[in-house]
């Protein structure tokens, strides 16, 4: 039984479609990495998995509930890291945690807390109010929040968004591992390194749908090719390149200050200027082909 | 498969989900409890010295024989009442919901915005039946002597209390941005807390008013508080009926519109 099930689902708000006949199945013991950009649907999923949003069309189960039925049976089962900070800031470390052990049932609060406190490694900081920890430490707690009932199945909607590089890399160890521990998660990013760092299999997601899956190598081979050649120079340089690659085509993306001809390893003599950098072909090459938006 | 209907119908309103709500107001309410006990404690006695004291040393001396004090005393009551459960409902309710994402944690777990409303009103019930008692004791630090049934006083505050809980997270749900609550006030509490018998009699109000103010929940309180401290009649019954459907009512108003505003 997959972990999550969702068929031709669609949420609409007014005259926006949030998420547009979106077919998505994670298998129970993966990281399925949500990619997408802003706006894709990603967070608007993640609340139809936990009932918070009701859909509009199609069929979602959850560890075998089937939603928005049995979504409170299905949220005892799950664990929810969301990408807003909404701890209780004036209260404690322990007792926002406490109080979220006794909302999934916990038998054993105490022990649940203290196997909570281990994972976010803040035993010494408990009777700490959370508005005196750091921002990396807020986060750790939160996390820690979501997995206080030892839940099979994680949703982790943006968890390191807005975070400095070095409390990203601490927040993924986290992950890691959660990983290793055979939990079944979904995360939804729109950081490239994320999803390749984190995901046994990505789905890229755009205007509501997956337009593709696989693991991150089979994406890249699929959509990217071998390598990449990044060209620099002015604007008219540039455009010149362009037409010269995509008559031969190649698919040709931006890259900040530079364009990227993707699959250059296929280019015809006289497409690929001598002075590109040639890289290998990356997720981030596969993320703006299909989503046509730069990735951060 | 387990049968989604009958599990959805027989785990409504479980107690672990909203004595989980409530021991997060109760770890939250540890950090300002001082405070709001000072308040509690202090307010009534300033409007007893003011008013009772101030009014009956000069204009008013007594009000269908009770002394101005007593009677001010008493009405009192509801007043603490109205203030400490309509107006957290409406703005803890909205900030909760708007500003902190509370709610969103909250109803990620397995919990339902039933559930989650009811401890809410729960919660803000037993706080503030609690302290609308405050200026009952007060009062009988200025004289008024202690009955038997005064002690039914902390219940009578408990339900008209649930009753202005629902009406505030109601509200809540309803108003696009907090300054909307100015009309809540001005056209609601403002003219409740006034017309319910707290400072004056309202037999002295036109025949209009005086009909309105027993749809009024405050006066219906303010009269139950006055039989505790001088003595019930049979029509007390009713009054606190009528409290109970009061809270009944905004209980599932309260509900549908948290429900619209929290699920999307």
């Amino acid at each position: 039984m997959a972990a999550i099930e969702l068929r031709g689902a669609v949420k609409r708000f007014g005259p926006i479609t949030a998420v547009d006949g979106l077919d998505l199945e994670v298998p129970a013991g993966i990281c399925l990495g949500l990619l997408g950009p802003n706006g894709a649907g990603k967070s608007t999923t993640m609340r139809l998995l936990t009932g918070q949003a009701i859909a509009d069309a199609g069929e979602l189960h959850v560890l075998g509930h089937e939603l928005p039925g049995d979504a409170k049976a299905a949220r005892a089962e799950m664990g929810v890291v969301p990408q807003l900070d909404n701890l209780d800031v004036d209260v404690t470390v322990e007792d926002n945690l406490a109080v979220f052990a006794r909302l999934y049932r916990v038998p054993d609060v105490g022990a649940a807390v203290d196997r909570a406190l281990d994972l976010a490694r803040l035993r010494e900081r408990r009777r700490d109010a959370v508005d005196e920890l750091s921002g990396g430490m807020r986060r750790r707690l939160l996390l820690a929040r979501g997995l206080v009932h030892d839940p099979k199945l994680i949703l982790l909607d943006e968890p390191t968004v807005g975070l400095d590089p070095q409390i990203r890399t601490q927040l993924w160890s986290l992950i890691d591992d959660l990983r290793s521990r055979g939990k079944t998660i979904l995360m939804s990013t729109h950081y490239i390194e994320e999803a390749e760092r984190l995901a046994d299999e990505v789905a890229v997601m755009n205007k509501g749908r997956v337009i593709a899956r696989a693991t991150p190598a089979e994406l890249i081979a699929a959509h990217a090719g071998s390598h990449t050649a990044e060209v620099y120079g002015p604007p008219e340089r540039l455009t010149e390149v362009k037409a010269i690659a995509e008559e031969q085509g190649l698919p040709v993306r931006p890259a900040g200050p530079a364009i990227a001809i993707v699959g250059s390893e296929r280019a015809a003599d006289g497409a690929v200027p001598g002075d590109a950098v040639i890289r290998a072909a990356s997720l981030e090459d596969v993320f703006v082909l299909l989503t046509g938006v730069e990735a951060e | 498969m387990v049968n989604t209907e009958a599990t959805t119908r027989l785990r409504r309103l479980e107690p672990a989900a909203i004595g989980g709500i409530m021991s997060r107001e109760v770890a939250n309410f540890r950090t300002y409890w001082k405070g709001t006990t000072f308040s509690s404690i202090l307010e009534p006695i300033v409007y007893l010295l003011a008013f009772g004291l101030g009014l009956s040393a000069t204009l008013v001396d007594e009000v269908d024989g009770i002394p101005y004090i007593e009677f001010v005393g008493t009405g009192m009551v509801a007043t603490a009442v109205i203030f400490s459960s309509a107006l957290p409902a409406m703005f803890g309710t909205f900030v909760k919901h708007r500003f902190q994402n509370t709610y969103d944690a909250i109803l990620a777990a397995p919990v339902d915005v039933e559930e989650l409303v009811s401890a809410e009103m729960l919660w803000i019930g037993i706080r503030s039946g609690t302290y609308g008692c405050v200026p009952l004791l007060v009062t009988i630090g200025f004289g008024l002597d202690p009955a038997w049934g005064m002690l039914l006083v902390p219940l009578f505050c408990f339900v008209t209390a649930l009753g202005f809980a629902g009406f505030g997270i109601a509200m809540a749900a309803t108003v696009a941005k907090i300054d909307q609550f100015n009309y809540v006030t001005a056209l609601f509490v403002t003219p409740l807390f006034l017309v319910a018998g707290t400072f004056f009699p309202i037999e002295g109000l036109p025949q209009g008013f005086q009909v309105a103010a027993q749809l009024n929940p405050l006066h219906q309180l303010v009269e139950l508080v006055r039989g505790g401290a001088f003595g019930f009649e049979a029509i007390d019954l009713a009054r606190f009926a009528f409290l109970v459907g009061f809270a009944l009512l905004t209980w599932r108003i309260a509900v549908r519109r948290m429900h619209a505003r929290l699920i999307d």
